[in-house]
């Protein structure tokens, strides 16, 4: 339960339900990611990650329950520019060329809307670029790039308008072990500059000494709510892939383990 | 020398060929780049039952093509929205649909002809009217208004629909305009091109101008510049060698494509060859491979 000391939910899911088709993806998800908070969101595949961050941000609609970003009741949330989101993506890339500067300016969008952009908009694209480090590759096309650049253009556009809370969509599938160093960085010194940061992640990886807490589902339900579960022996190893069975008697299930 | 500058019908089909090169490709970027480059095709099938109407009703088939154009496309747009396995089959109907209502309406009306017909499906010089060039412009000049105004916001939401939604833009009004958009299109190239072919001007050159452009500015403006030439060469390609305006546009669009795409490949690998860093080189040597020094004499 939060203490009145609790600094302000900045995401809040409560009993979140939603099907796909006629199945329950989600039957009453409880989540809630505090200011300031890096809060990871994991489980094995199916289990309803991906659906409950795209729930919080309006991508899928929930059959029950209620969800709040800043206190504010998410029908009624129009301050996008706080928000800033990278959907789970391999690439970056349209059917039509597109530097990394275009594709990053776009994330702009929440704060210019229908209006042309100034100087302070185009600075904070430049600054967006830098931080993901691709400066010098910012007029090039994005079609040029490797898969953890492209989830650097697509983390850098969610910077670009310069947000309190990054809700990010498993940044690190498909990325090579180099580019995931890169991306923790950079979300390291997001996090040092204060943002809450919620991130739907298949393993913890190299961005573990970062996380705050993490939230486990299966099968659409929170298993863990808390301290983040030690991965031990190869399932520590970031190129792991949990597919292996387990006993169906086996205690509690972090998806992690699953 | 230059002649066929005289006759006023060339004039008008000349201003309606500049104005469908232009705005053809400058809506179907953002066709493409959705990846539904046949969109502007079923807009033009749609079309045919708006030309067909024109005729029956004695008035203006442009005007009339046009109305029944953006409802085809705000249908489509909705199918797209709300249907979901089937909304291929659901287009499917509309677009045969169309085009079947079309010929059947032409040959209804006392107007019409096959003679007709075959004008608008695949373009003709001397049908373009004072009236028609009027609605020509007004409509390109919308078309431009959308395309080049909004080119931020179209750009995003073509994309990267979810994470458009998620910047808060109006991405379903967006959606509507781009499809309201190409079906005005559609009817501003459809005496000039004919309505079978005008999707053709939307996506060729585009595709030519990708071949070589490495932005997605160089590459509106590229391909814009090849849709006015190519719509200007074969317009006036027509006039002296009595072939259909809108089949010489789209072989000369296509014909644009091949040399830019020859021309891209040498151009691209010179620039992997020269561009990247030394980071991205290998620094290694590879002892295994074999040289002709390694053969044997025997």
């Amino acid at each position: 339960m939060p203490e009145p000391s609790t600094p302000e939910a900045v995401i809040s899911m409560r009993g979140a339900t939603a099907t796909l088709g006629a199945r329950a993806v989600l039957r009453g998800v409880d989540l809630t990611v505090h200011r300031g908070e890096v809060v990871a969101l994991l489980g094995a595949n199916g289990s309803g990650k991906s659906t409950a961050v795209r729930s919080a941000i309006g991508q899928v609609p929930l059959t029950g329950g209620t969800v709040e970003l800043f206190g504010t009741p998410l029908r009624r949330f129009r301050a996008w520019s706080r928000v800033g989101y990278v959907p789970q993506r391999t690439t970056a890339a349209g059917g039509v060329p597109a530097t990394i500067r275009e594709v990053v300016s776009s994330g702009r969008l929440s704060r210019t809307k229908l209006g042309l952009p100034g100087r302070a908009d185009r600075a904070a694209v430049d600054r967006a670029i830098e931080l993901v480090g691709l400066s010098d590759r910012a007029k090039d096309s994005v079609n040029a790039l490797s898969g953890g650049q492209h989830q650097r253009v697509l983390i850098a556009r969610a910077l670009a308008s310069e947000p309190e809370v990054l809700i990010m969509d498993e940044p690190m599938a498909g990325v090579d072990l180099a580019s995931q160093e890169i991306l923790a960085s950079t979300l390291r010194e997001q996090v040092a500059g204060g943002a809450t940061v919620l991130l739907v992640l298949h393993e913890l990886g190299a961005l573990e000494p970062l996380i705050d807490r993490a939230i486990v589902l299966r099968d659409g339900c929170v298993m863990h709510d808390g301290p983040p579960p030690e991965a031990v022996g190869q399932h520590a190893l970031p190129g792991h892939d949990h597919v292996h069975p387990h006993a169906a008697s086996e205690p509690v299930r972090t998806g992690l383990l699953t | 020398m230059l002649e066929f500058l005289n006759p006023p019908f060339m004039q008008r089909a000349l201003i309606a060929a500049v104005l469908v090169g232009i705005t053809a490709p400058a809506i179907g970027i953002y066709l493409v780049q959705r990846r539904q480059a046949l969109m502007g095709d079923g807009i033009g099938h749609v079309a045919m039952t708006g030309v067909g109407l024109g005729f029956l009703l004695s008035t203006n088939p442009v005007w009339m093509a046009t109305l029944v154009a953006v409802a085809g496309s705000v249908v489509m747009e909705l199918i797209r929205w709300y249907g979901r396995t089937r909304g291929d089959i659901a287009l499917a109907m509309l677009f045969y649909g169309g085009m079947a209502g079309g010929v059947m309406l032409i040959n209804l009306s006392d107007t019409g002809s096959n003679a007709n017909l075959t004008s608008f499906l695949f373009g003709s010089l001397s049908t373009v009217s004072e009236e028609d060039v009027t609605a020509i412009v007004v409509l390109a000049a919308f078309v431009v208004l959308v395309t080049v105004g909004l080119r931020r916001q179209l750009f995003a939401v073509s994309q990267d629909e979810e994470f458009a939604r998620v910047t808060g833009l109006p991405v379903r009004a967006l959606n509507l305009l781009v499809a309201v958009t190409a079906a005005i299109t559609v009817t501003v190239a459809m005496r000039v091109v004919g309505l079978l072919l005008v999707s053709a001007l939307m996506v060729v050159p585009v595709a030519a101008a990708q071949q070589i452009a490495k932005s997605f500015k160089v590459t509106f403006v590229l391909a814009v510049v090849i849709g006015t030439a190519v719509a200007l060469a074969g317009t006036v390609t027509s006039y002296y060698q009595d072939v259909p305006p809108g089949a010489t546009i789209v072989l000369l669009a296509i014909a644009a494509f091949i040399v830019l795409t020859a021309l891209a490949t040498p151009l691209a690998r010179r620039r992997a060859k020269g561009g990247g860093s030394d980071a991205d080189r290998c620094t290694l040597e590879v002892p295994a491979a074999r040289t002709p020094k390694d053969d044997v004499q025997v």
